[in-house]
């Protein structure tokens, strides 16, 4: 391992037991909703920094622009026109890889070492080991992952890991304009928030609080929202996200059944060996044939 | 080597049993270095000033190569300058694209001219331009130019022509501007000074 602060945590679709001695900070984005001015700063740094380029598209009578995730976009900014308490608001949200402590992307994945959860909390996607399959975009609770129709692999926010290992902060968190997007240990950031939503709450948004999801055993990306009451305003940000139970079933229950079945096989095979003994042949038969 | 029947089916079941084994993840994953490597390790980092706005966010400009002879150059990325008083690292969207317009094939590098009622465009040097303009200022200056306006007060007005400056200007460059066309006799100077 080449820096400390890319200490594996897990790898999918592996059973040897990651170093674990050695604890680093929890990094954390905060994409503070409230002070956002839907820029797109952070999109363009995005891609900037990690290489890709996103196609010039079309405009669909909305400021998002592309239209949804992809492989080269892995941040995108999400427009959602409401009515709350009378009023019309416009709530533009950052859509990206939230950066699970429960990771389904990771649980689903069959391929070893293709989706890696760092100590500092970064899960990030090995492409090379990258199969294709498309089973994290499955296990994703919040639909974040995106194929390529370039080479069949899944790409997605890394959290800049090549950036936070030298100790730098992801590329859009440097690019934003108005503070929206901070960076920091996963404490502080919540310490951030606390103040954001206190200030928030003075100022009539009785409601506001943070979105740092339970169900995934909270995220390494928290929003701080107008609205926590009411998540899915946010262009359809998931109350209460949770691994779907299929993955559950397959690498939970399933997987280990299979494993069971065919180390049965194996010692039925061996206690039928010991017990009545292997099949004889007669010499001279074998000579025959040979 | 003279493999037997039996021999041929033992072998086979191994290699089938360990390639399942291997299959079911009971393999230990090979070593696995970062992801990615960070790019900007040995850059060459240059100080500049974002060419978009008035707000002249600060820059740094990061190229391949150490500016060894036989090195060159080429900016591989850009991004905020932290040390910046003005924007201490933020940019907007457009100077956060700003590697694509260093890029850009339609970026323009050398001065051209398209004379009166030509549809084309022609290559020119630095010389040939700056001539042309100093010539063309002249003239009009000394055609139009107001030295006494119609009380008789001196006002030195030179009213035909306007002067539009550049938005990330330092202060420097700024008083440099302003001494030189107002003492043309230029009203109508301005700054680029918004987005």
């Amino acid at each position: 391992m080449a820096l400390q602060s890319l200490d594996i945590w897990r790898r999918s679709a592996t059973t040897t037991p990651s170093p674990s001695q050695r604890e680093p900070i929890e990094v954390a984005k905060l994409i503070d909703v409230t002070k956002c001015i839907g820029c797109k700063a952070c999109q363009s740094a995005c891609q900037e920094w990690n290489d890709v380029r996103e196609e010039v598209g079309v405009n669909i009578g909305s400021y998002q622009n592309p239209h949804d995730l992809t492989a080269n976009s892995w941040t995108l900014m999400r427009f959602a026109e409401i009515e709350e308490n009378g009023h019309l608001e416009w709530l533009i949200r950052k859509d990206g890889c939230m950066h699970c402590a429960d990771p389904g992307c990771l649980k689903a994945c069959p391929s070893p070492g293709a989706i890696i959860q760092y100590k500092n909390g970064i899960v990030d996607f090995a492409e090379e080991n990258c199969i294709g399959c498309g089973y994290c975009i499955k296990g994703c609770p919040f639909n974040i992952p995106r194929l390529s129709k370039e080479d069949s692999k899944v790409y997605k926010c890394t959290l800049c890991s090549d950036r936070v290992a030298v100790g730098l902060e992801p590329a859009c968190i440097k690019a934003c304009p108005t503070q929206a997007l901070v960076f920091g240990s996963k404490e502080d950031m919540k310490d951030h928030a606390a103040e954001r939503i206190a200030e928030l709450k003075e100022r009539g948004f009785e409601n506001a609080g943070l979105y740092d999801p339970q169900g995934v055993g909270g995220t390494h990306v928290m929003y701080v929202l107008h609205h926590a009451d009411k998540p899915e305003l946010y262009n359809e940000l998931p109350r209460d996200p949770h691994i779907n139970p299929m993955v559950a079933v397959w690498k939970g229950i399933t997987k280990p059944l299979a494993l069971m079945a065919m180390a049965g096989a194996v010692l039925g095979g061996f206690f039928h060996y010991i017990g009545i003994g292997p099949n004889e042949v007669e010499e001279d038969e074998e000579e025959e044939k040979a | 080597m003279k493999i037997t029947r039996r021999q041929f089916f033992k072998l086979s079941a191994a290699t089938l049993g360990s390639s399942s084994i291997a299959v079911m993840g009971f393999m230990p994953g090979e070593a696995l270095a970062e992801v990615r490597q960070f790019k900007l390790a040995r850059t060459t980092e240059t100080r500049n000033t974002c060419p978009y706005c008035s707000v002249a966010c600060g820059l740094i400009m990061y190229s391949i190569g150490d500016k060894a002879k036989n090195a060159k150059s080429e900016i591989i990325h850009i991004e905020g300058d932290p040390d910046h008083p003005v924007s201490r690292g933020s940019l907007c969207p457009k100077g956060a694209g700003l590697l694509e317009f260093v890029h850009s094939k339609s970026r323009i590098t050398f001065p051209e001219y398209r004379a009166p009622g030509s549809n084309e465009w022609k290559r020119v040097s630095w010389e040939w331009a700056t001539e042309r303009i100093a010539k063309l200022m002249k003239e009009d200056r000394d055609q139009h130019f107001i030295a006494k306006n119609d009380k008789g007060q001196t006002v030195n007005r030179w009213n035909t022509v306007g002067f539009l400056a550049a938005s990330a200007s330092s202060n420097e460059a700024g008083y440099l501007t302003h001494k030189v066309v107002r003492s043309l006799g230029i009203v109508a100077l301005d700054n680029q000074a918004r987005v």
